[in-house]
């Protein structure tokens, strides 16, 4: 029984300091810069996931060098965070918030339409696009790590390049939001017209954090693709949006540290559940007729849901938020 | 900008000196004044058919206090919305010190040297007292996404406009609230906040939309203070108000607004005794209004 | 939209009845969460566990939606013995049990489709799909219309193809509408944008479909009853909704914002419990399954959905004119515009908000049977359809009820109309690229009224 729960344990601990969770922190860094920071609701930031890393996978696919790829894929984004923002900053909030979803959908409904499957693979994604980022693996072959926290040399490598972009784009957004820069965009996102009155402009600012939380974003979809070194349309539903505000919300919007505590935390609790539910299923201490191993999926989805919901009702600054300043469930 | 820490508690006299110029203009709706720094020209505006404003002809006279008074409905905050861009006319042109401000965008009219308050004060709650005064300091340097990551460009003004920003809160009587969030501010420090923040601009012309309105009596006093201070450093200031205590006490010219339209303007006598502004008041509710003036 | 898209998602085999009970204490604990008890007659009736065997599989459906019934299809291995036959049945359907795993042959007669029905890629009678332990697995073979091709050509003219288009965008604006409804009348009496609202149109979706094959002790009963009362107790569960979360919420003062993510959590949770209780597989009614085109005009439609149209249609007006003409419309109005003027002037608001609730969720519910009736039943069909009613909230402009049917329509409209020009899996695209155009133009929306400022 020790033995199962500290596998459990162990397991848990490897999500939360994988890829996984490091492309989840940085999403959610980009994501509070639009939301935490700006105040827009962005309900679509999945797309900047999906720019990032198909732009990147294109861009190899037609013969050039990753290192040029991935520069592609931040300015993919850039561009994306443009066209976002020309119709919808205008937008009341809740207005914006549908018109960001429905953009997301529009992108993936695009890349995986078999119209696109010349560029995009439709349906089937594109594959094998980083080998040049393997390439330069310093890692040699064998497993890395502590105890039953292991890595392979490739995750450890893909890891060592998430953390750090973590650390960096974290240092990023502190320095500008400390700078008069993020002054006005936390100004925007309290009272715009406030902004507006003081000869602010709103909708530059806006363009400027959609465009940088975007990036940030593209980052986090090229990371998992490099992981997988696939993109595939459908694995950028609108729920994924939903995930990584439930992680940006638990570690605690408008705060540097809170999305990458969130999104570490957020790992761990979700590959615990699930470890703890299946090691149950396996050894009989959960009855098969209760709940089978194929649902233990659909209890992730549960319990991100209650989280989400339990976080907005009792604590919506997160682990790490000020009270003061979390611009929802305070007003 | 000098700081005069009495100015708040000296009681307002009118007519001042400076307002004296206007003595000689006619009590007329749309009358020309000398040196002018506003100049509104056939600006209306409907919603659904009903007129909101429709102003043909208004000058708002430089370095001085101009009310704008007038019925509920009357125009006057749509008038502000208008002039400063937060709301588009449907026809019409105003021009500050000759520079066409109409179809300008909000932040480009507050750039122009024209800044607002609003009715329902905008204090940014959930940032402290000082950050919602650096905020309007204009053209920082910092603002750019590039150069705020490069601090030693900015970090001199920053020093500046932080010191700016600290005379202003003890001339406002807010420097022992600097580090508090805005939100813990009562209704009449967020007024006088917004007030702050607004001069942190720079303006040529500041419109207050009711600074008063909402503010505890004791507190008006000090308010009224302050306004006619700007006046006296050579601010040109538009306020709308309901008091008519108030706007008798301190503006020296006074415009009403009924329906729309400019019905009245003159020095705060001539209109106080027009019997148009009256009728436009109605009833006893405006006689009482009106009961202190000659 | 189409079911065909998740059929390899496929995973679960037992009968969803049976499945249903086998997982009642899971469902009681994960209603028990959301305070609703929304099945009374929830019996124990424990069945015999059988352990999920793999199996494939699939629908055929012509390009109408249609099932085609009678056509003979064989299973074979790899290396070519003969695993069995099967012949679809009324609804399109077969599917053989399969003693292992492994990879498969399955070749489709192409002699035993009907007249005017021809495979869309006639190279490609036989699959070899794989099917992993425990899998229901389906594979897909696209019908097209006898022409060797899947686009239509001489036997339809263009006006009636486009006619008949015009007609399924009329039924699915209708039933959208429906929907689109009840929620821009729960956001206008409370602010909230409700992320949950598929998830009570699935509601009624699925609850139907119980009740007409028998839901615990119940008998099984016809489908026009067990729609009403699954419309019913969608109502009841929107009450759960208001009273169990939105009330105690708005009681905080959380926030619309807060609220809105709220309700996306919510959403979260309730569809994967329908996905443990239902299953993932897509099912249908029993009633009105096989019907013959009625022509009316240039329009050749199923009753079925002459009765979607109609039915919905007449709805649709009578809410219209009850929220204009009726005092509870009169109050729900009153407190979308002003919620602090009609609590002074004597309005009881709670009261008003729960009864807007259930008129919503009754709609929704309603709107979810007619999907159902006219797609199919799934677990995640409130997710599919919750960003086109969406769509046809924001184009007719929040909270206003005209709008909301306006959008509907529209929406209806543009994603059924395109597919004479595009490829159907790009029509959600186009309602959602309409939706983006318009708020340029409009960013209040069509019927929406500008916000006044001071």
């Amino acid at each position: 029984m020790i033995d199962v729960l500290l596998k459990v344990f162990a397991d848990s601990a490897r999500a939360a300091i994988g890829v996984q969770a490091a492309a989840y922190a940085l999403a959610a860094i980009g994501l509070n810069v639009h939301f935490g920071f700006t105040g827009l609701i962005n309900f679509g930031h999945i797309a900047f996931l999906a720019v990032g890393a198909y732009t990147t996978a294109i861009v190899v696919d037609l013969g050039f060098s990753l290192w040029l790829a991935i520069p592609a894929g931040l300015l993919g984004a850039v561009i994306l965070g443009m066209l976002l923002g020309i119709p919808t900053l205008r937008l009341r909030a809740d207005y914006l918030a549908i018109t960001t979803i429905a953009v997301g959908e529009i992108i993936r409904v695009m890349v995986r339409s078999s119209a696109m499957e010349g560029l995009t693979g439709g349906v089937f994604g594109l594959q094998g696009f980083a080998d040049e980022f393997f390439d330069v693996n310093p890692f040699s072959r064998g497993n890395y790590g502590v105890w039953d926290i292991t890595f392979n040399e490739r995750s450890m490598w893909v890891m060592t390049v998430g953390w750090a972009l973590v650390v960096l784009t974290a240092l990023l957004v502190h320095a500008l939001m400390r700078a008069p820069f993020g002054r006005v965009l936390k100004a925007i996102r309290e009272d715009e017209d406030a902004a507006r009155a003081l000869g602010k402009n709103v909708f530059a600012f806006k363009i400027r954090s959609l465009c940088l939380g975007g990036a940030i974003g593209a980052l986090a979809g090229i990371l998992l693709a490099f992981e997988a070194q696939a993109v595939v349309p459908d694995r950028y539903l609108p729920q994924t949006t939903f995930f990584i505000w439930t992680a940006m919300i638990l570690g605690g919007t408008g705060s540097i540290k809170g999305p990458i505590a969130g999104a570490i935390i957020f790992w761990f609790v979700v590959a615990s559940t699930e470890g703890l539910l299946r090691a149950g299923i396996t050894h009989g201490w959960i009855p098969d007729w209760l709940l089978s191993s194929q649902e233990v999926a659909a209890v992730r989805f549960m319990l991100v849901g209650a989280i989400l919901m339990a976080l907005m009702v009792w604590r919506p600054q997160g682990l790490f938020g000020k009270r003061e300043e979390v611009l929802i469930g305070a007003r | 900008m000098p700081v005069d820490p009495l100015a708040p508690d000296v009681a307002p006299v009118a007519p001042t000196a400076s307002s004296r110029r206007l003595a000689s203009v006619p009590a007329q709706p749309g009358v020309a004044k000398p040196d002018p720094i506003l100049v509104v020209d056939g600006v209306t505006r409907t919603f659904g058919g009903l007129k909101a404003v429709d102003v043909a002809h208004l000058e708002v006279a430089r370095g001085l206090i101009t009310s704008v008074i007038g019925p509920n409905g009357a125009g006057k905050t749509t008038l502000f919305n208008l002039l400063t861009g937060f709301d588009t006319a449907d026809s019409g042109t105003w021009t500050l010190d000759g520079v066409a401000l109409h179809g300008k965008h909000p932040h480009s009219v507050a750039r122009a040297g024209m800044v607002r308050t609003f009715q329902l004060t905008k204090a940014l709650s959930k940032m402290t007292v000082i950050d919602n005064l650096l905020l309007g300091a204009a053209n920082q340097k910092g603002e750019g996404m590039i150069s705020a990551l490069l601090p030693f460009l900015w970090r001199d003004q920053e020093r500046e406009v932080v010191e700016r920003a600290d005379k202003l809160l003890d001339r406002f009587r807010l420097g022992h609230m600097r580090n508090e969030y805005a939100g813990t501010l009562s209704g009449g420090q967020r007024k006088l906040l917004e007030m702050a923040r607004a001069l942190m601009v720079e303006p040529r012309v500041i419109l207050l939309d009711e600074p008063m309105a909402g503010v505890n009596p004791a507190l008006v006093q000090s308010l009224l203070g302050h306004v006619t201070a700007l006046r006296d450093e050579g601010m040109t200031v538009i306020f709308i108000e309901h008091d008519m205590d108030v706007v008798m006490g301190i503006s020296d010219w006074v415009v009403c607004l009924a329906q729309g339209a400019v019905i009245a303007e003159g020095l705060p006598q001539a209109v106080g005794s027009d019997p148009k502004v009256i009728d436009a008041y109605l009833g006893s509710h405006a006689a009482d209004d009106f009961g202190g003036t000659p | 939209m189409a079911p065909t898209s998740r059929l390899d998602h496929v995973e679960q085999s037992t009968s969803p009845v049976s499945h249903m009970v086998r997982r009642l204490i899971l469902a009681t604990a994960a209603l028990g969460v959301l305070a609703v008890v929304w099945c009374p007659g929830l019996a124990v009736a424990q069945e015999a566990d059988e352990q999920p065997a793999q199996s494939i599989g699939s629908s055929l459906q012509d390009l109408d939606d249609e099932p085609v019934a009678g056509v003979t299809i064989t299973v074979a291995t790899e290396d070519g013995s003969e695993v069995g036959t099967a012949t679809t049945d009324e609804a399109g359907e077969w599917r053989l049990d399969l003693d292992e795993a492994g990879t498969y042959v399955v070749t489709l007669d192409v002699e035993t489709l009907p007249e005017g029905v021809s495979l869309r890629d006639p190279d490609r009678p036989s699959l070899s799909p794989g099917v992993r332990v425990g899998q229901d697995k389906n594979v897909l073979f696209p019908l097209g219309d006898g022409e060797g091709g899947g686009i239509r050509q001489s036997t339809v003219s263009r006006l009636e193809r486009l006619s008949n288009l015009a007609a399924e965008g009329v039924k699915f604006g209708v039933m959208i509408a429906l929907a689109a409804l009840g929620l821009s009348m729960v956001f206008g009496v409370t602010g909230l944008v409700n992320f949950a609202h598929g998830e009570l149109l699935a509601f009624g979706a699925m609850l139907a479909w119980w009740l007409e094959r028998g839901l615990g002790p119940l008998p099984p009963m016809p489908l026009l009853l067990a729609g009403v009362l699954a419309m019913l107790l969608a109502g009841l569960l929107g009450a759960a909704f208001e009273k169990g979360i939105f009330a105690p919420v708005r009681h905080r003062r959380s926030g619309d914002i807060a609220a809105m993510v709220i309700s996306i959590g919510l959403a979260l949770v309730v569809r994967y419990v329908y996905l443990i209780l239902f299953g993932s597989r897509p099912d249908f009614y029993l009633d009105f399954r096989l019907q013959t085109n009625y022509q009316l005009g240039p329009v050749s439609l199923t009753p079925k959905s002459w009765a979607t149209i109609v039915l919905g249609g007449v709805i649709l007006i009578a809410v219209g004119w009850a929220l204009r003409n009726t005092r509870i419309g009169t109050a729900m109005r009153a407190v979308s515009v002003n919620k602090d003027l009609a609590e002074s002037s004597g309005i009881d608001v709670k009261r008003v908000i729960t009864v807007t609730w259930v008129a919503g969720a009754v709609l929704a519910g309603l709107s979810g049977v007619l999907f159902g009736l006219s797609e199919s039943v799934r677990w995640d069909m409130g997710n599919d359809v919750l960003l086109l009613i969406f769509a046809a909230v924001v184009l007719g402009g929040l909270g206003t009820a005209y709008g909301a049917m306006l959008g509907g329509l529209v929406v209806g409209l543009v994603t059924q109309l395109s597919t004479y020009w595009f490829p159907p899996e790009l029509k959600l695209m186009f309602a959602l690229v309409v939706l983006v155009v318009i708020l340029i133009a409009r960013p209040q929306g069509i019927l929406g009224v500008k916000e006044r400022f001071g």
